[in-house]
């Protein structure tokens, strides 16, 4: 379980990115975070593991204040809190497999990492999150040579090698055609649900949080001014949250979209099924 | 947008970007070139000497038009020999000892004490000039190609270190971001995040460094930190043009082997 108490984060430059944020997550949960560019949404959960430092407040994962740990701790907390993020983050000139295989970095040490001799288990494990995630053909690949989708699934893949038991998501689908985008939000989400794994979701689209999230936090200038289900975040919410727009507008655009979307798989699952 | 509205000019003129005034312009213009011609008036020339010095150079082009490759041959391979054994060691030992001063002079993976140690030994090297090292290892470790290495080695770590590290500065911070999130330690971030993304660069300029050194090798040479440069040195005061001129036509062949071999180098490693 993860709890978030009274976490501030003030720049250098003064610049005031939190206060006062309140939360807690229980086992399995998935969070979507909702806010206007600049929010701070982003801090909040570099905050978390600490990527970038809070200015005040606690974070709580099972117990241990990760605020007050130190280096050494720090580095063993991180190890269990994956992290996926928004332009993916790949490491460009290594192969998928090594990209994977890093989220066992705070397991093994260096020479291990350096030689790029993992014990049989991770190795195992590797191949299974990449055949989860559908991309045991591109095992030996570059990252740089993958598409949007591919790379976002290995980051994924990547995340889930750690046996986290947190995950930190930014922004997953910024980069992704809406199509897309629903594929990798369902992995997810679908993923957290199998192994109950709670995660917070940075995420600007409105509609695709209120689709997948089991909750949504809404973010405004640093300070939580929402806190419920996806059928509570009604367009008033999400006036105060962003300002005036039409919402309805929005909702129906996104909604065709989805419709679109189950006619493709149901016309792909007939083209399946014929043959 | 009525019809008498008056009509839009037809002609532009850049506005003056640094002096505004008219006059101001026109002084500093005269001023510079007043300041110019003073200047080159007192330059003194010795004509006579200048055309002594045309026939000297006429001999020069002509032992480089007719290159004598055999007489010397003997000095000339034992030179070029010890050049590029003294290029080979100093570019493998200066690279070696460049890439944890790079990673110290990087601001983003360095502590601020470290990074300055290092951005000092980096300052240090690139401040002298390589034949002023040269004649001090020479005096310090006598004529040869050991103050040659030596000095070749100082120059390298300045040269590489400082490109590395600029080179380091400049990744991308996400990619190094996601390695320390899964909680690696520092060698294994700069392992895993870092030398992926500045490998090419460095392999691109260690081959560049290797052929820089080469060349250097020929002009340390003339201060006694030995190789081709010692060789090159001994035939231009003997007078004899045409082996020097063998001696630079073989300079250049290999300063050209060298560019291509390490554009070809660099393609690969992309």
């Amino acid at each position: 379980m993860l709890s978030v108490e009274t976490l501030t984060k003030t720049y250098k430059t003064g610049d005031r990115a939190l206060s006062d944020v309140s939360f807690t997550v229980p086992k399995g949960q998935v969070v979507g975070l909702i806010g206007p560019s600049g929010a701070g949404k982003s801090t909040l959960i570099r905050c978390i593991n600490r990527l970038v430092e809070p200015s005040a407040g606690a974070v709580r994962l099972n117990g241990a204040d990760i605020t007050r740990l130190s280096n050494t701790e720090l580095r063993r907390a991180r190890r269990r809190i994956g992290m996926i993020f928004q332009e993916y983050a790949l490491v460009e000139r290594l192969t998928v497999m090594e990209n994977v295989l890093s989220g066992r970095l705070g397991y093994v040490g260096f020479w291990r990492s350096f030689l790029r001799r993992y014990p049989a288990k991770d190795v195992q494990m590797a191949y299974r999150l990449l055949d989860r995630v559908g991309l045991s053909a591109h095992v030996d690949k570059r990252a740089d040579a993958l598409s949007g989708g591919q790379r976002q699934r290995v980051g994924i893949a990547r995340a889930l090698e750690q046996e986290p038991e947190l995950l930190l998501i930014d922004e997953p689908t910024a980069s992704l055609d809406p199509r897309t985008s629903r594929q990798i939000m369902r992995l997810i989400v679908e993923i957290c649900r199998e192994s109950g794994l709670p995660a917070i979701i940075n995420i600007h689209d409105v509609v695709l949080a209120q689709q997948f999230t089991d909750r949504i936090i809404g973010l405004q200038a640093g300070r939580v001014v929402f806190d419920g289900t996806p059928a509570q975040l009604t367009e008033d919410v999400l006036t105060t949250i962003y300002g005036a727009e039409d919402w309805t507008a929005m909702r129906k655009g996104a909604s065709e979209d989805a419709e679109a979307e189950e006619e493709e798989r149901a016309q792909a699952k007939k083209l399946m099924d014929a043959l | 947008m009525t019809e008498t509205a008056k009509p839009y000019p037809g002609q532009w003129r850049r506005p003056p970007q640094l002096v505004q005034s008219r006059m101001w312009r026109i002084i500093l213009w005269t001023g510079a070139i007043l300041y110019l011609v003073l200047a080159i008036g007192s330059v003194e020339v010795n004509w006579t000497r200048v055309m002594d010095g045309l026939e000297r150079g006429q001999r020069f082009i002509g032992g480089f038009l007719q290159p004598d490759f055999t007489t010397r041959w003997r000095d000339i391979s034992t030179g070029l020999m010890e050049s590029l054994t003294m290029t080979f060691t100093s570019t493998v030992v200066g690279v070696a000892l460049s890439v944890p001063i790079g990673l110290g002079a990087a601001r983003n993976i360095a502590p601020r004490w470290i990074y300055l140690i290092c951005r000092g030994i980096i300052a240090a090297s690139r401040a002298l000039q390589e034949i002023i090292v040269a004649i001090f290892f020479v005096a310090l470790f006598g004529f040869g190609a050991f103050a040659g290495f030596l000095t070749l080695t100082f120059a390298t770590i300045g040269f590489i270190g400082k490109l590395l590290a600029e080179d380091i500065e400049d990744i991308d911070e996400s990619q190094s971001e996601a390695i320390r999130a899964t909680g690696a330690s520092w060698l294994q971030l700069v392992n895993y995040a870092v030398q992926p993304q500045v490998m090419p660069r460095l392999i691109g300029l260690s081959a560049y460094r290797f052929d820089i050194n080469f060349r250097e090798s020929a002009v340390i040479g003339i201060v006694g930190a030995g190789g081709i440069g010692g060789t090159l040195n001994t035939a231009l005061s003997r007078y004899e043009y045409d082996s020097a001129g063998a001696i630079l036509l073989i300079i250049i062949a290999i300063v050209m082997i060298c560019e291509y071999a390490s554009g070809h180098l660099r393609r690969l490693v992309k």
